[in-house]
């Protein structure tokens, strides 16, 4: 009945837009489900944060900020300090104690959480006193505070009361968790339908202070693009993303509603096989011309990439030399620049290197995972093909497409198109994943093999550098040995676009360059 | 009869195994369902382990087997994306689609059939020419853009009618019905029409030729001539005739409009199991994939046995032919 009357409500202040201080918010995809340890994904860990607290905060800016901890620091190589925040309160009116981050640690690290990553270094956590803990790791973790933010701490009270301490998926999953919420977080939950809406409340027990306007916020998920734009311009929500590059200008043009347009943090780039002695598509030439350094650097010039970025990408991109973005911890501006583009250059060195005539290769691309994917990779066929290079283009759904480039077929590629966002806002984490095939858990999405001694030498002791001026050094240096062996072809970074009224969205509102909403980051007029 | 019916019903599961076959077979090749769950840079050790908990490493026919031995018992097992019973999915969903399904047939027949008979009795007239016109759009535009432009229309230009989702819902018991509220009706408008459109069209035409066939035929002419009004001509004798092949279409289109949903509930997040199996898609969510399909797959058998056996009701020379022929 409650939720009855407030949806009568919601639908009257819809009418009368001008007294509104509900949002509603859209998107492409439902959230995964609100179950702190699983559902690892942009927009479903902005609601957990929403409705959940780390001990830390990421600001807009993504630097840290205290939360439920108000201080940390390291008291030995191998242990973070943290103060706790005295007298905050659970939205049941449980309160918080060190107990309840042992616990959610205990949930992080169990065998079925997708969030354990976060998590993996933690060796245990030590309640030192009722406003201390000790996170004791295994090992230095210079980057330990960088994953706290999405290390979610629930009560374990309720989780006992509820039955939920135990994370289980699959064929047992318990659905309580997934579509019920008690953090400490500004915002409480107060209904869930999969598929239709989450809404929120601002939380009136929260320790900080709201003061953007929000009373309640609907997130209502629409799949179809061009039903996501008409909900806007009739008013039926306020906040929207990702906005197609077509209806930009009619939502500029419309009366009340307006485009915001920021910088992504995910870095789309080319990859090359680089470990077969034989390329897949030249069976019994027992060569792989991507072994040699002046073919990748032909590829790379052959590309022009401003062409791109004006008819592929509308303009909507920013070319990069760089494997990660702006704002990430370790981007330097050096590693940013791009080599030109000169076909007649790529031509010689392709001939220098003992290929006059080109040679042929297949380029794996996914056809619905970043914007115009399949469009950019359509755009690179014929500027490969003038230097030489007949390429048949392989474009197919993600899940194919991830299948094939990555672990599950081998590395079943000779030249691909991937996309990567560092989760740690830092390039350690890219390096690790991209770059390098040693260190612990490296080489995952290395679909090429690219394997250089120094960098993984580098990678591995910036993983444990605690000094920060010396590891950002670490950092910039194995990025620029990679850069300038062309390991991968960095293309750009993504332009994000969301879609505002802005009659109810104030101003001072940007797009998050993770692109998602946290509702702590959205003031309403 | 009865015979025929058990024969039937042991036909019907045999469908459906073959569909739950087909779909578990192409499942196989539409990606890995582990890469939509877990991060990218997770881990191939934690992908195996999630592999192994959702009992996707084990060989296709044990899992297949595990499919059809759930299925007997009633149980569809756990969405992937959404981590909830499938049978409780769909019994969530459901009630949107069948109502949506409802109010378009509605549409299609209250519409479809009057429009038939005014074109098929005044052949020439200017309405009927513009009718027909309309009609040709139906046929020829595809559903989706049909809803993206009454979207534009009535939710855009005008403003009058909701752009997506299902307005308030009433819950009667397990039912969450629409139809009890100002905005769960409105809401129900520019779907219903965009899904029933096609049929709208198809009956039309169907009436308005089996119209042009009847009022050509001698009873039509000796109606006339004992000086029946032109009412009672019409849709005392004339319609009434039509209407056979009017009624199977309607109720094999009706299979046909649950499925076609599929558009229409995407276009207008219209949140039905359409929609589901969208987003299922999307997810690699083998689950619901194959419970949807085995459903819609019941439907289909269902209505094809309730059409056969109208014909038995209707014709009685299938009956004599039949009874003869079962001895």
């Amino acid at each position: 009945m409650r939720y009855m009357m407030a949806t009568a409500l919601a639908v009257a202040m819809a009418v009368a837009p001008a007294h509104a201080k509900v949002l509603r918010y859209s998107t492409n995809a439902d959230l995964l489900g609100l179950d702190p340890a699983i559902n690892n994904e942009g927009p479903t860990n902005a609601m957990k944060t929403n409705l959940y607290e780390g001990l830390l905060y990421r600001n807009f800016n993504l630097s840290l900020a205290p939360a439920l901890a108000t201080e940390w620091s390291q008291v030995s190589p191998a242990v973070w300090r943290f103060k706790l925040r005295q007298g905050v309160k659970f939205h049941d009116g449980t309160p918080f104690t060190g107990a309840d981050v042992a616990f959610s640690l205990t949930r992080y690290q169990s065998e079925q959480a997708d969030m354990r990553g976060y998590m993996a270094t933690v060796k245990e956590i030590n309640v030192v006193d009722p406003a201390t803990i000790d996170f004791v790791t295994n090992g230095p973790d210079p980057i330990l505070p960088q994953q706290l933010p999405l290390f979610f701490i629930m009560s374990k009270a309720w989780a006992e009361k509820n039955n939920t301490t135990q994370v289980v998926r699959g064929t047992s999953a318990p659905t309580f968790i997934n579509f019920n919420a008690n953090g400490t977080g500004p915002y409480k939950l107060v209904e869930r339908v999969a598929d239709n809406r989450t809404v929120v409340e601002p939380n009136p027990l929260w320790w900080g202070k709201l003061d953007n306007g929000i009373t309640r916020a609907e997130f209502r998920p629409i799949a179809n693009a061009a039903t996501r734009v008409a909900a806007l311009l009739s008013g039926e929500i306020d906040l929207m993303y990702p906005v197609p590059s077509q209806d930009k200008q009619r939502i500029n043009s419309s009366k009340g509603t307006k485009v915001l347009e920021g910088p992504e943090l995910r870095t789309i780039f080319l990859g090359f096989d680089q470990h077969r002695n034989e390329l897949l598509d030249m069976k019994g030439s027992g060569k792989n011309p991507f072994k040699d350094k002046r073919v990748r650097e032909a590829f790379y010039k052959a590309i022009d990439i401003q062409t791109i970025a004006r008819v592929v990408m509308r303009g909507e991109s920013r070319p990069t030399g760089s494997m990660v973005a702006p704002g990430i911890a370790g981007f330097s501006d050096d590693v940013d620049k791009r080599p030109a583009f000169n076909a007649d250059e790529a031509k010689k060195l392709l001939a220098d290197a003992g290929y006059p005539n080109g040679f042929p290769v297949t380029l794996d691309c996914p056809n619905d995972r970043y914007t115009n994917d399949e469009a950019i990779c359509q755009a690179i066929v014929p500027m490969l093909a003038r230097v030489g290079i007949q390429i048949k283009l392989n474009a197919q759904t993600r899940s194919l497409h991830f299948d094939k480039i990555g672990l599950k077929e081998n590395r079943n590629t000779s030249f691909y198109m991937l996309g990567w966002t560092p989760g740690t806002f830092d390039a350690h984490n890219m390096l690790v994943n991209i770059v390098t095939l040693d260190g612990p858990g490296a080489g995952q999405n290395n679909s090429g093999v690219y394997r250089n001694p120094k960098v993984e030498e580098l990678t591995l002791k910036a993983g444990t550098e605690m000094d920060a001026k010396k590891r950002n050094e670490m950092l910039v240096e194995a990025q620029k040995i990679h850069k300038d062996e062309y390991g991968h072809i960095p293309l750009h970074q993504q332009t994000l676009a969301w879609g505002v009224r802005d009659e109810v969205i104030d101003g001072s509102v940007k797009p998050r360059p993770s692109n998602d909403v946290d509702l702590r980051q959205i003031k309403m007029k | 009869m009865f015979a025929y019916i058990v024969r039937r019903a042991l036909q019907s599961v045999l469908v459906m195994a073959s569909v739950a076959f087909v779909a578990f077979t192409l499942f196989q090749y539409m990606g890995d369902p582990i890469n939509q769950m877990v991060a990218q840079d997770a881990t191939l050790a934690e992908r195996e382990n999630l592999r192994r908990v959702l009992g996707l490493d084990r060989p296709f026919y044990v899992q297949f087997l595990v499919f059809l031995k759930n299925l007997v018992t009633g149980n569809f097992g756990f969405s992937f994306r959404v981590g909830t019973p499938v049978a409780q999915i769909i019994a969530e969903r459901l009630p949107a689609t069948l109502e949506l399904v409802l109010v378009a047939a509605m549409f299609a027949l209250f519409v479809g059939v009057p429009a038939g008979v005014y074109t098929g009795l005044h052949r020439h007239g200017a309405l009927s020419r513009f009718m027909l016109t309309i009609s040709l759009i139906g046929v020829s535009l595809p559903t989706f853009l049909i809803g993206i432009l009454l979207i534009l229309i009535f939710a855009v230009v005008l403003g009058w009618l909701p752009s997506f989702g299902r307005g308030q819902v009433v819950q009667l018991g397990f039912w969450s019905t629409g139809f009890l509220t100002t905005s769960g009706l409105k809401a129900l408008i520019l779907p219903s029409i965009t899904l029933g459109l096609f049929q709208t069209t198809l009956i039309m035409r169907l009436v308005r030729s089996e119209m042009l066939e009847v009022l050509r035929a001698d009873y039509i002419k000796f109606a006339r001539a004992r000086g029946l009004t032109n009412r009672a001509v019409n849709f005392g004798h004339a319609l009434k005739n039509t209407l056979v092949p009017v009624i199977t279409i309607a109720g094999l289109q009706i299979g046909g409009l649950i499925a076609f949903a599929i558009i229409t509930e995407t276009v207008f997040q219209w949140p039905g199991m359409g929609f589901l199996f969208i987003t299922a898609i999307q997810f690699v969510d083998i689950p619901v994939m194959s419970s949807y399909l085995v459903l819609v797959a019941l439907f289909f058998v269902i209505i094809n046995l309730i059409v056969d056996l109208l014909y038995f009701a209707v014709d009685p020379r299938l009956r004599i032919d039949r009874s003869v022929s079962t001895h």
